[in-house]
């Protein structure tokens, strides 16, 4: 039986190991190493080397895959000491990994050679555990949660979609939500628009949704916009600064100047509508797929738009597609998966049916197309007599 | 035959169903076809002899704009779905 000495001995002899200047070169070129701080939390909260990503010992083998899916991969192991990485980088090759290294000394000599560390943000002990159930996954982790605390939203509408959207960013900790809605909770309102109550009625939207959704999280900062979406006030509203726009909206002018906003401001839109039983979902990223004008160049004439007195919705329908908009929003925010670009998605929900059809980017569209012809806003009229806000 | 899907918004032009069968080889043949037994269907779908730019039609899930238009062909056995732009959200 060999001792921990003999047999750190003859694993290090079985892996290739750099020294830290060699490291520090490896990591300065082009075709840089993956860089796997193996050590345990307490460790790594203490300081690391820069780009590096947080893979402690014990859960090395099951999480690997998920960094690095390709076994060509180069790997740079570190720990402290440069003792647990000669193990783990054993493990790694045994799992395949054909270019995994030890760094010799680890951090420590690293740190001693004067080469730059960083602390690494972290989330404290009570978000730790508010979020427990987002770090727990690898796709997200304290990283992920941390990007979304850092994430902007700005969600048109504090209705059908736009409540389950809200509820469900804030609750996920999406640290700043911008609400746009100049209208008051209506007791017609309350069969679906599940961010506001009885309670509410009559108080400004936007103030109501600030309300529960801070009462929710007390992370997340709401800025409420109680005005309707125009040509007046779209820039001022975008220049407070959103990484992603959900379109919650019940109305073509808006869903246009949206459109031509988040094209010419190159925000991704995440795009719901509903109409009784029927939802559809979609995301427009400017330059990776179509825009809404590619799907509909222009409104239809005020005489076949839908009336909106004939309109209706199902309650609990906004519910599942304003969920499908926060999905899409919270993956945007962290950047995985694969984004609704590109897809339109179609909910029916009498069938229970989710059908989706192919969209392609237009280039003859008028906004994102390759010659455009609509460089500025366009307020289009509203379609319907009355305000067009219960549809 | 193939049968096309029929949106919420215009079900009341076709008697209230969600889906109807309709002939026709290609997109303007079944469209014809579609129009002649519910004509209140023509200034919804078509303008100048085209589709018109409010309504996107799709055979097997693609935009029949992105094909050939209304010359697109059409398999027997195909689901079409006409879909007109659709505001509502709040």
């Amino acid at each position: 039986m060999p001792s921990y000495r003999e047999l750190l001995q003859q694993v290090r002899s079985e892996i290739d190991e750099v020294d830290v200047t060699q490291a520090r070169d490896l990591l300065a070129a082009d075709d840089r190493p993956l860089l796997v701080d193996v050590r345990e939390f307490d460790e790594w909260t203490e300081g690391r080397i820069p780009g590096a990503i947080h893979i402690p010992r014990g859960n090395l083998e099951s999480r690997i895959e998920q960094a690095a899916p390709d076994r060509a991969q180069p790997l740079l192991l570190y720990c402290a000491a440069g003792n647990r990485s000669v193990f783990a980088a054993k493990s790694l090759e045994e799992l395949g990994y054909e270019n995994v290294v030890s760094l010799a000394g680890g951090y420590v000599d690293w740190k001693r050679s004067g080469f730059p560390t960083e602390l690494p943000r972290t989330l404290d002990g009570a978000k730790r555990q508010r979020y427990s159930r987002h770090v727990l996954i690898p796709e997200v982790g304290e990283e992920g949660q941390l990007r979304l605390l850092d994430s902007r939203v700005l969600l048109l509408g504090a209705g059908g979609l736009g409540s389950p959207a809200a509820l469900y960013l804030a609750a996920a900790g999406v640290g700043r939500l911008g609400i746009v809605d100049d209208d008051r909770v209506d007791a017609s309102n309350l069969q679906r628009q599940v961010m506001h109550s009885t309670a509410r009625l009559g108080e400004w939207k936007a103030e109501s949704a600030k309300r529960t959704l801070e009462e929710l999280n007390p992370d997340v900062e709401v800025v409420p916009y109680i005005e309707r979406l125009t040509s007046e006030n779209v820039e001022r509203i975008l220049a407070d600064g959103w990484d992603v726009i959900v379109d919650g909206a019940d109305n073509f002018p808006t869903r246009y100047l949206i459109n031509d906003a988040a094209v010419w401001h190159d925000i991704p839109l995440v795009h719901g509508s509903i109409y009784r039983f029927e939802g559809q979902a979609t995301v427009f990223r400017p330059g990776a797929g179509p825009c809404y004008r590619c799907l509909f160049p222009l409104p239809p004439p005020p005489e076949l738009a839908p009336s909106c007195a004939e309109g209706g919705v199902l309650g609990v329908l906004p519910g599942i597609v304003g969920s499908l908009q926060a999905n899409e929003a919270l993956k945007l925010c962290l950047g995985v998966g694969e984004p609704l670009v590109g897809r339109l998605l179609l909910f029916d929900a009498l069938a229970t049916e989710f059908s989706e059809v192919t969209l392609r980017r237009d280039p003859n569209c008028p906004v994102c197309g390759d010659s455009p012809t609509i460089t500025e806003y366009v307020d289009y009229v509203e379609f319907c007599s009355g305000r067009p806000t219960h549809a | 035959m193939s049968v096309v899907r029929i949106p919420p918004q215009l079900r009341g032009e076709v008697g209230g169903v969600r889906e109807v069968p309709a002939e026709g080889g290609t997109v303007r043949e079944l469209l014809d076809d579609l129009m002649a037994r519910f004509p209140a269907l023509r200034p919804q779908l078509v303008e100048n002899d085209e589709i018109a730019p409010f309504v996107n039609v799709y055979v097997e899930g693609e935009d029949v704009r992105t094909l050939d238009g209304l010359d697109t062909s059409v398999d027997h056995g195909s689901t079409v779905i006409l879909l007109p732009a659709m505001a509502g959200g709040i």
